[in-house]
């Protein structure tokens, strides 16, 4: 047994009572949510547009091209040629930024929460979609590097030529090609699942919380999963069953 | 009956119990508003002890330590919102007549006082009538989110044995919610620096230095390290010893050991053998069983208690036609019907078991039936008012109660005695202060149900803190240094019998006795009483413990976490309560409330006190044989009468 | 019927801990899984060995004392249920049971399945409360709570404070119980002075016992013994951002 001294004296008695703090810092793990929130509903809003546009496909070659040209000069004559697009790319790159930054902060938090881990390996309670979007984040990660190269920059696709879209997305989906339109159509599954939750997770740090609110949330967010996925396979598919060529 | 000599002796009666004289209605404002007071500024050089976290010492140290003064609060759990309080499932009762029923302070003190079947005292029962309309709009500013109306007005139900609605109450889960609301007030004083936690820690003993309680000996239950604590005032609220029967509907860890280590240092202990039977709880399994699960009194509003009228019986309870039941308390207490206190209840319950008409595993259950409020309410109003419980019931005993009777059985539930304590809440030891369930208090034999947590809180955020003041004025108290003659061998008599327990080294588990003292408690002290039972109990008692001191198996150090050691150490204490409780049914060879002798009854069979010989309350002095110290109760606005529910 | 245990042992905070296996013979379906360790202690204790260490208190369901993580799911298989009222009819004869500590560096464990939850306490500590001194209060009917607000305070309110949304979630993050406060609260007229103080409060306590951060995955709420709905973490998020973008 351990003697100690009586405890009588020991008590501070008035200890000083901290300030209450009054805002939360962006580094607080409701701040990182947010950052991550945000700069998500900034993607998704391109996505949506993005997938909007890819549709102009099944008006013909010439209205497609011309749809890609006139993205280059948006805000004309306001803005000088391609502006836009680059204003564009910086934001939608910061937002990159921001939304790994985010991403690996909880993610290494994670890890140091919990030093020690479950001998028997956790049953999934909640969703899928939700254990998912670190390594789904990724693999869309990955898939964005191609794509660029791809359709954007040119160096992977067999046409490459900035000049001719069209001609670029049906010689990349070339059914001789299928494991790049595979890799494709994994990558938008995963944006399907990383939307999933991503919306619905979203909404919440954003400070949805009622329960109707959350029952709509959820079909928005399915919605927008199922919206996305079906939008941006259906080009690479007509490609392949030769709708479109 | 038993006179003085065989287990006991006569002492001195107690002559003064410091009560206000005055009109009653005047007695707590004359003394708040003529006790001593303690200037702010020096109540932060006086420390207080609180043991116990749970409604009463949670809302005491919170208040304390709001009021100024420095405050160490202790709890065995890992968390002060864990204390048992947090169980209690129906409501609180204030005397708010917002139902415009025709309640007041009066009436809630009538009823208590008839309730606890005229063994309480008048002065205190009023003050807690008085005090409990505070407590509501205490427990609201504090966010405690009690059921309401549409109007956004606070509900109220009526509650076992009262024929006013003036039960507030928070779904099934009142005292869970009162509870937070105290813990929260706790924990904003432990962060503004008032009030020092400190949890997973156990009083082992008193510290009393020239007559007064000058601090306790704890117990770091991770560590093991003894140490002590000084302080100018001690309060214990540790809450009742209903585990001395082992199966209660106790938290397991409740017990009697700060209460007896006090009592053992010169606290008398009052009326030990008033123990409530709770007459709805989830029967007996089997051996394994651990404790028993109360199931809230509030079933009782809309269900129907009955058993088959024949008995062996064994049909399938819906193959018993109507004529073939018998709701036998609506029979035998019209009036009240199934809302007849809880001793009552439980008694009967016990009868028809007794005349072999129970249901369920060893006939020792009755049915409590839903079926009928199903038809008239409809099933989203019972959902609304009981889902819960249903819910609660259906998991421990796979019966669903929408469709099949809830079967339920009496099991022990509070404990009216404790700590024998004055007006002020003071105990015989100057500077120990009582509150809750821990003390005696103002049930006298029977408890009303919701009236535990309207107590708990009374004594804590209004009664004590302004009763203590009086006290404390005189200090503080000459200061003690762990190396005092007494301090020291306070602590290294906990540290000897911690040894003690450890070395014995048999070949029996800790639980094994208390099981087996439970057993005895149970059959002899239980719902009915007798001479014979009694001192055969008190016999067994004796060889048990005996036989506990020499082959009880405690594995591991005590420097450690060692849950077995902190079992011994509290079944060591039941085994000498249960002799005391023994010992003082004994002796009591009348009825009144949850103490029935089978000597003293109706030709009905029901309870039959006897006002002549035993209105008092019965303050134990502990030596060998125990010393009775009467206090004698007189009745200057109530008439005791034979209750009568029927 | 026969059941074998895999239980984590560890003898003392720093020391290493292993899973050992328990064979008991005779469990009867009637038992809680807290009475089946009761019975291993037991036989454990006669054999001179070291019982299992585990907290538990009221085993009704409502103190929060106990918790386990029973075949990776925190609290067992049956939904809205404690350790304590997990009854075995949901086990089969012959079953492998493991049962591990809640994992959390917040909740560093003291002893086999005994974890320290103290951050808990910090965490109601730094305001979840509203500051109602003694004797304040005015008339409890003096301010009438709508009953949906009363209604959401009080399914809020219903939190254990058992910690399995801490040892369920996979990035250990403790923000269920931190918003079952604070949504608590927020939604009564009484709590709104220090609404936004209080979640920021918190929500800094929180982050500070090095919980990790919330993704919204929803597992807490999965093995949350009381159901708490997760929009409760929707109204910290919304008091968090509006307090800010308030800048006060």
């Amino acid at each position: 047994m351990v003697a100690s001294g009586t405890r009588d004296r020991a008590v501070v008695a008035t200890k000083e009572s901290s300030a209450p703090r009054r805002n939360a810092s962006y580094r607080s793990t409701v701040g990182i949510k947010v950052v991550m929130a945000v700069t998500g509903l900034l993607f998704l809003t391109f996505l949506v547009l993005h997938m909007a546009g890819n549709l102009k496909i099944f008006f013909g070659a010439e209205s497609f091209d011309h749809y890609a040209h006139w993205l280059r000069d948006i805000g004309a004559p306001a803005l000088p040629h391609e502006w836009f697009l680059w204003i564009q790319r910086g934001v939608l790159t910061l937002a990159l930024v921001g939304h790994v930054w985010a991403a690996a902060t909880l993610a290494l938090r994670a890890k140091r929460a919990r030093p020690v881990g479950y001998a028997h390996r956790p049953k999934v309670q909640g969703s899928y979609a939700a254990r998912t979007m670190r390594w789904g984040g990724v693999i869309i990660f990955l898939f964005l590097v191609w794509h660029l190269l791809d359709l954007t920059v040119g160096v992977v696709n067999p046409v490459g030529n900035p000049a001719t879209p069209y001609a670029n997305v049906v010689a990349g989906f070339a059914p001789s090609r299928w494991p790049v339109t595979l890799f494709y159509a994994l990558a938008v599954v995963a944006v399907g699942f990383h939307v999933r939750h991503g919306l619905f997770s979203a909404l919440r740090t954003l400070g949805q919380r009622t329960a109707n609110g959350e029952r709509w949330a959820r079909v928005a967010a399915l919605g927008f999963a199922i919206l996305l996925c079906v939008g941006f396979l259906v080009v690479p598919f007509a490609v392949l069953v030769g709708w479109v060529g | 009956m038993t006179y003085p000599g065989e287990f006991f002796v006569d002492g001195d009666p107690i002559a003064d119990t410091k009560a206000p004289d005055g009109p009653l209605a005047e007695r707590w404002t004359k003394r708040r508003s003529t006790g001593r007071l303690v200037n702010p500024a020096n109540r932060r050089r006086l420390d207080v002890i609180v043991v116990g976290s749970g409604l009463a010492g949670g809302s005491a140290a919170a208040t304390l330590g709001e009021l100024g003064y420095r405050v160490r609060c202790y709890c065995y759990q890992d968390s002060p919102r864990r204390a048992h309080s947090i169980a209690a499932q129906g409501g609180i009762n204030a005397a708010k007549n917002y139902r415009n029923d025709g309640d007041s302070v009066e009436r809630l003190f009538h009823d208590t006082i008839k309730g606890g079947d005229f063994r309480s005292r008048e002065s205190n029962v009023y003050r807690l009538a008085e005090v409990s309309v505070e407590i509501i709009d205490q427990c609201v500013a504090q966010g405690v989110p009690f059921a309401r109306e549409y109007g956004g007005l606070l509900d109220t139900r009526s509650f076992g044995g009262a024929q006013v609605s003036r039960t507030f109450y928070a779904r099934g889960q009142t005292g869970q919610q009162l509870l937070l609301g105290a813990y929260q007030a706790l924990e904003r004083q432990v962060n503004a620096g008032t009030v020092q936690m400190h949890t997973r820690h156990e009083m082992l003993d008193l510290i009393v230095v020239d007559g007064r309680a000058r601090g306790i000996v704890v117990r770091d239950l991770e560590t093991g390290a003894v140490t002590v604590d000084l302080a100018d005032a001690v309060v214990l609220a540790s809450g009742g010893y209903g585990n001395v029967f082992h199966l209660s509907t106790n938290a397991k860890g409740c017990n009697v050991t700060a209460s007896w280590r006090a009592h053992r240092k010169g606290a008398l202990f009052a009326n030990p053998a008033f123990t409530q039977i709770h007459p709805t709880c989830i029967p007996v399994s089997g051996d394994h069983q651990s404790k028993l699960t109360l199931m809230s009194e509030s079933l009782r509003n809309d269900g129907r208690v009955w058993v088959p009228s024949s008995a062996g019986d064994t049909r399938s309870p819906a193959d018993i036609p109507e004529d073939e039941r018998d709701y036998f308390l609506e029979r035998r207490y019209p009036a009240y019907g199934n809302l007849v206190p809880r001793d009552i209840a439980s008694r009967a319950t016990k009868a028809v078991c007794d005349d072999g008409r129970g249901v369920g595993p060893g006939g020792r259950g009755v049915y409590l039936d839903f079926a009928d409020a199903l038809q008239r309410l409809g099933r989203p109003a019972i959902e609304e008012r009981y889902g819960n419980l249903f819910e609660m019931y259906e998991r421990i005993t796979g019966d669903d109660p929408y469709v099949t009777p809830m079967r339920i059985y009496p099991a022990v539930h509070y404990t009216m005695g404790g700590l024998w304590v004055d007006y002020d809440l003071s105990s015989t030891i100057p500077g120990l202060f009582v509150i809750g369930e821990a003390n005696f208090s103002d049930h006298g034999a029977n408890r009303l149900g919701a009236s535990a947590l309207m107590q708990g809180l009374a004594d804590g955020y209004f009664v004590l803190p302004n009763t203590i003041g009086a006290y404390l004025a005189d200090g503080p108290f000459q200061k003690l240094t762990p190396k005092h003659p007494d301090v020291a061998a306070a602590r290294s008599g906990v540290t000897d019998r911690v040894q003690k327990l450890l070395s014995i080294d048999g070949d029996r588990s800790v639980d094994s006795f208390h099981r087996e003292l439970g057993k005895i408690m149970w059959e002899y002290c239980g719902m009915e009483r007798t001479d014979a039972g009694l001192r055969k109990a008190i016999e067994l008692i004796r060889s048990l413990r005996d036989e506990f001191w020499t082959r009880v198996k405690v594995p591991g150090t005590g420097a450690e976490l060692n849950q077995s050691l902190e079992r011994a150490g509290r079944v060591a204490d039941f085994f000498e309560l249960a002799e005391l409780m023994c010992i003082d049914a004994l002796h009591r060879g009348e009825s009144c409330g949850g103490h029935f002798r089978a000597e003293s009854q109706t030709p009905d069979g029901e309870a039959m006190r006897q006002d002549d010989e035993f209105s008092y309350v019965a303050a134990w002095e502990f030596a060998s044989p125990p010393v009775l110290h009467k206090e004698h109760l007189t009745f200057e606005y109530e008439t005791p009468s034979q209750r009568s529910y029927s | 019927m026969k059941l074998t245990l895999r239980i984590w042992r560890q003898s003392d905070r720093e020391a290493r801990g292993k899973m050992v296996s328990y064979k008991l013979d005779d469990v009867s379906a009637d038992m809680s899984f807290l009475e089946v360790l009761d019975v291993l202690n037991e036989q454990l204790t006669t054999a001179g060995e070291e019982p299992v260490a585990f907290d538990h208190d009221c085993r009704e369901g409502i103190c929060g004392a106990c918790g386990m993580v029973i075949n990776g799911v925190a609290h067992g298989p049956q939904k809205l249920t404690t350790a304590c009222q997990l009854h075995m009819r949901h086990f089969k004869d012959g079953d492998t049971i493991d049962v591990e500590p809640w994992r959390a560096r917040a909740f560093p464990v003291v002893k086999d399945l005994v974890v320290d939850r103290g951050a808990f306490d910090k965490i109601i500590q730094a305001g979840g409360y509203i500051s109602a001194p003694t004797g304040s209060a005015p008339d409890a009917h003096a301010t009438p709570v709508p009953k949906p607000a009363a209604d959401a305070a009080f399914e809020a309110a219903a939190c254990i404070g058992c910690g399995a949304c801490v040892a369920a979630c996979p990035n250990g993050s403790a923000m269920l119980f931190t918003a079952a406060k604070v949504a608590h609260l927020g939604a009564l007229p009484q709590g709104q002075p220090e609404r936004a103080s209080r979640a920021a409060a918190m929500l800094h306590a929180h982050d500070e016992a090095d919980f990790g951060g919330c993704t919204n995955a929803g597992e807490c709420t999965a093995v949350c013994p009381k159901g708490i709905p997760l929009t409760v973490i929707g109204s910290l998020n919304h008091d968090i951002l509006g307090s800010t973008i308030r800048g006060r």
